[in-house]
């Protein structure tokens, strides 16, 4: 089984490609095919309620052969992944992997420069590089495939029932595969490159599937700036990998950190420039500031896809990541530094934004990027474990909270605006209870999955220590706390808003809510179980249960000369500190209730009109993205644009025609030689000629006596000459 | 006096270059021919002279044909004269310049 | 016999030639200067009249004879016929000069020189000579004309065959060129 870990990755591509094909050899309905789609575009388009709303979907029913054909393939192969994922896994054996075994398993060589490469030996010089395909499990990529496939098998189930109306279904899922084709490859890559060719992969497809709508501009525009942002990080990392070529030699995991374990005074110097560049793929990558700007867009997808590739799998590839490369980061401590610092500005900054929107997924998502805050200020301060693990458990619940919110906006026909809402929670219980099981998860109630992960963070970072600005740990430790505050408030104000309370939409929306069908409200269920025991590997202060942590602890290889674990804390610190956690939680919780589901919103409506200026710049986001787009898109890009083409006009095409008006001249000057000196001399001679033929002309007077006076002129010449010389 | 070949080569050079001169000289066309004649005659005094110098009759024979070619010339010149005449009314040889240029 | 060759004449017949050349150059100048044709005519004939005694001095009889028969009473005839046929007048002044009179009277005396020059001071080689060589045949002493005759009958026979016809063809010559019409072609 451990040998057909290539199957994993290879079945959504397979999946990809068939569904891709159908899709693309017709499979879609004819435009009018009123026949088929008793739902007509026409219809759908003439529905005003769709048409301005940011999430109608492109109406006109798939064939409902074809459309069962596709989610058999579509789901089908991702249920194959998880089946052959943990077979993988378990054949390899969890002891194994958690005692540090590692299984690679090697496909092909891709790229082979230089002599030596029959040889499996990692070459130190560039002339005998390679770099193959091959795939790695390790406890860490084992824990990441477990929970992808899991989560995503969910999520492609649940879209069978979010999508069924949808006239681009077999797309969606071709799209939903590949997807899983390049989160796989990316966790299981063995090498940088091959990781970096599955980033490029799902940043691909989140530009895809973003975009997926696109006969809408604001949803193909998302796209786009996901994409584009995404590749400013992507130029960091792939900088970050030259630097570790430049410093290795090699590309392959299990040699960098081998060899960076190893000698690590050899290559530290070099290693903070090298761990800041791939951080700002990460960054890119994980929605960190300032590079986050993409993620709320990004909610212009359809739900499922917010859950999957914003919430659960995508965004945490960039955390995975510097997880991966601990050795790197642990030998560079201002790195490290400014990993957590970001983290915990990212984090508290974008709740701050969270507590005044108004659109169910926007909250979602800025609580994503808060979220992913938390897991890089882990990182940061040495904490990995900590941070994988609250991967973990944030794929579950807020899997678990984006496909609520999509059952809710489902359940109204489009709706994402919390102020119309209110009062669900008695109409569409299934979804209510898991969507509050969920929240009470992220809030960081304890004994659910995210008070365990959360509180091994806070734990971690209050212990933390920072030789450069020893205030730092302390303070980040605040922030945090601070933040998980607002988590929770903004949270619970978008579980009153929306399900509590009574019901602030029209009179006939009202009487169409329904429940979603089973195929959705299903993973709910699984999702909100899973979010419930999902912490309960990790599990402080009572011995023996920080199961993840003995799991993933190989991955933190020791370094020579340098201490091998993050600081522990004393078991009291560890209860005052999770009694803090629990506190600041209850707080924000309650504040919620009292404010939304209580008094209506009466207290914040006046708190936002007597500083209208802080709520005005809450609510828009800080102008940041008025910002880029004033300084990079019109600044930069048009006025460098501008700059560029006047540069051209001026000076390349001011060269051009100078050297042309220096050929013109040479020209003249040529033809002028051509004319007067070549020509002239021609025509000199035969002016000259014909002048002197004028002269000798007269000496032909046609008489014979002249003649004859000059023959005997000649005559006496030559009798001279023979007398002189006789 | 004695009358040395050189005397008779002179004589017979200044009767030469007297009749040359009449040839550039003169304008009218009949005493051009006859100037001609004189330096025919020339010619034959100085074959007259090495005839009589080296004493051989070869000098003397050439004489005889020379005067014979000048007959057959002066004929031919006079007639050619007259045909001259006939078409130009004149006999001034600086008249007769058509081959001028 | 040897005797000095390059002399000719001595005592009393070379002071006659002396007159004679002197009054043939004479009269060779008159026919080069004079304006009237007919004067210009008659001085030659004078001028041939002359040259003949002097052939007759220097033993040449017979050329003589010619001399006189031929060119002074043919071709001077004949020169005097056409003078009359194209009624020439006296031309005046220097009409009757050429030109190129100036340029020809400059380059005369440049002419004359070096000739003059070399004619009179070359010494030409002595060379025997026979006193009587003109007239005689093969040792025989026949006459001027008779040796004459002798040569030209024998050793000179074609050229005198040549020179006859050439005589014809002159003669055939005058006469076409001195037809009276000929038709014009327009």
């Amino acid at each position: 089984m451990k040998n057909a870990l290539f199957l994993v990755p290879l079945f959504p591509l397979v999946g990809f490609l068939a569904n891709g094909l159908l899709y693309a050899l017709g499979a879609r309905p004819a435009r009018r095919d009123f026949k088929h789609d008793p739902h007509g575009e026409q219809a759908a388009a003439e529905s005003g309620k769709d048409e301005g709303h940011p999430h109608a979907h492109m109406h006109g029913e798939t064939h409902p052969r074809f459309k069962s054909i596709h989610s058999f393939i579509g789901v089908g192969s991702v249920a194959l992944s998880v089946l052959f994922a943990f077979g993988a896994i378990f054949d390899v054996g969890v002891g194994t992997l958690a005692s540090g075994g590692s299984h690679v398993i090697t496909l092909y060589r891709w790229i082979a420069l230089g002599v030596n490469q029959s040889t499996s030996q990692v070459p130190g010089k560039a002339a005998e590089w390679f770099v193959d395909v091959a795939l790695r499990l390790d406890s860490l990529s084992a824990l990441m495939i477990a929970f992808v496939t899991f989560v995503g098998f969910l999520i492609h189930v649940y879209s069978i029932g979010y999508m069924g109306h949808d006239r681009g279904y077999g797309r969606y899922f071709a799209y939903l595969n590949l997807f899983m084709f390049s989160m796989l490859v990316l966790v299981l890559a063995s090498n940088f490159l091959l990781l970096f060719v599955g980033w490029e992969g799902v940043g691909l497809c989140s530009y895809l599937l973003i975009g997926y709508d696109y006969h809408k501009k604001f949803a193909a525009d998302a796209g786009k700036k996901a994409f584009v942002v995404n590749r400013i990080g992507d130029f960091g990392f792939i900088l970050g990998i030259f630097g570790i070529f430049a410093l290795f030699g090699t590309l392959d995991f299990g040699q960098v950190f081998a060899t960076a374990a190893a000698t690590p005074e050899r290559f530290a110097p070099y290693l903070t420039l090298v761990c800041l560049c791939l951080f700002v793929g990460a960054c890119g990558k994980s929605a960190q500031v300032p590079l986050y700007v993409w993620l709320p867009d990004a909610m212009a997808g359809p739900t499922p896809v917010s859950a999957l590739i914003h919430a659960a799998t995508m965004v945490t590839a960039g955390v995975y990541m510097v997880a991966r490369c601990n050795v790197l980061f642990r030998l560079a401590p201002d790195a490290m530094l400014v990993v957590a610092v970001i983290g915990g500005f990212t984090a508290l900054f974008a709740a701050t934004i969270g507590l005044a929107q108004n659109d169910i997924k926007k909250v979602l998502a800025y609580s994503t990027v808060s979220q992913l805050g938390y897991m890089f200020l882990a990182c940061g301060v040495g904490a990995f474990v900590a941070g994988m693990f609250h991967v973990m458990t944030h794929a579950f619940f807020k899997a678990c909270l984006f496909l609520g919110s999509g059952s809710v906006i489902h359940a109204l026909s489009g709706e994402q605006d919390i102020r119309k809402m209110g009062g669900l929670g008695l109409k569409i219980r299934t979804t209510y209870i898991t969507f509050l099981i969920a929240t009470l998860a992220i809030a960081g109630v304890p004994f659910l999955a995210g008070f365990f992960s959360k509180d091994a963070i806070l734990a971690a970072v209050f212990e933390a220590h920072f030789s450069q600005a020893p205030w730092l740990g302390k303070t980040l430790w605040a922030a945090a706390l601070f933040t998980a505050g607002l988590t929770a408030f903004y949270m619970f104000r978008l579980v009153s808003l929306t399900f509590w309370g009574t019901y602030r939409g029209s009179r006939e929306e009202e009487a169409h809510i329904h429940e979603s069908p089973r195929s959705m409200t299903v993973p709910l269920v699984i999702l909100a179980f899973l979010s419930i025991v999902g912490g309960y590997v990790g599990v402080p202060i009572v011995k023996g249960g920080d199961q993840i942590g003995k799991f993933l602890s190989p991955i933190l290889l020791p370094l020579a000369g340098g201490e091998a674990h993050a600081h522990e804390a004393a078991v009291s610190a560890e209860l005052l500190l999770m009694a803090a956690s629990v506190a600041v939680a209850t707080v924000g919780i309650l504040l919620a209730f009292f404010w939304y589901a209580k008094g209506n919103g009466e207290v914040p409506r006046r708190i936002a009109a007597a500083w209208p200026g802080v709520y005005q710049a809450v609510y828009n986001k800080y102008y940041v993205d008025e910002f880029y787009d004033a300084v990079f898109v019109e600044g930069l890009g048009k006025g460098g644009g501008r700059l560029l083409w006047d540069f051209d006009r001026s000076v390349v095409d001011g060269a051009v025609n100078s050297v042309a008006l220096l050929t013109r001249a040479f020209s003249w000057v040529a033809s002028a030689f051509d004319q007067y000196v070549v020509d002239g001399a021609v025509n000199g001679v035969a002016d000259t000629i014909q002048a002197g033929y004028q002269v000798f002309r007269k000496a032909q007077t046609g008489r014979v006596q002249n003649y004859a006076l000059v023959m005997g002129a000649g005559l006496f010449c030559v009798v001279m000459a023979y007398l002189l010389f006789r | 006096m004695t009358i040395t070949i050189n005397h008779y080569l002179i004589v017979s050079f200044l009767l030469f270059s007297i009749g040359f001169l009449g040839v550039l000289v003169r304008r009218n066309f009949l005493t051009v021919l006859m100037s001609i004649e004189l330096m025919l005659n020339a010619v034959n005094l100085n074959l007259i002279a090495f005839s009589r110098r080296l004493s051989d009759l070869t000098g003397q024979v050439f004489a005889v044909f020379v005067i014979t070619i000048a007959a057959g010339e002066a004929a031919i010149g006079l007639a050619l004269t007259i045909s001259l005449f006939r078409q130009r009314k004149t006999l001034n040889v600086e008249e007769a310049d058509t081959m001028k240029g | 016999m040897t005797a000095a060759s390059n002399v000719l004449l001595t005592g009393g017949a070379g002071w006659v030639f002396v007159i004679l050349s002197v009054l043939a150059l004479f009269c060779a100048v008159a026919v080069v200067v004079a304006r009237n044709p007919v004067h210009s005519a008659l001085f030659l004939l004078a001028a041939f009249l002359l040259v003949a005694c002097i052939f007759i001095l220097q033993q040449a009889e017979f050329v003589g004879a010619v001399q006189i028969l031929v060119y002074a009473g043919g071709i001077m005839v004949l020169f005097l016929f056409v003078i009359m046929l194209v009624h020439q007048r006296t031309v005046r002044g220097s009409l009757a000069f050429q030109n190129q009179f100036d340029v020809a009277l400059l380059f005369l005396p440049l002419f004359l020189a070096p000739f003059l020059y070399v004619l009179g001071t070359e010494k030409l080689p002595e060379i025997p000579s026979t006193p009587d060589a003109l007239r005689m045949i093969g040792g025989r002493v026949v006459g001027n004309t008779e040796a004459v005759s002798w040569m030209l009958y024998r050793e000179y026979l074609l050229p005198f065959e040549v020179a006859s016809v050439f005589l014809l063809v002159a003669m055939i010559g005058a006469v076409v060129l001195g037809k009276r019409t000929m038709d014009k072609v327009d």
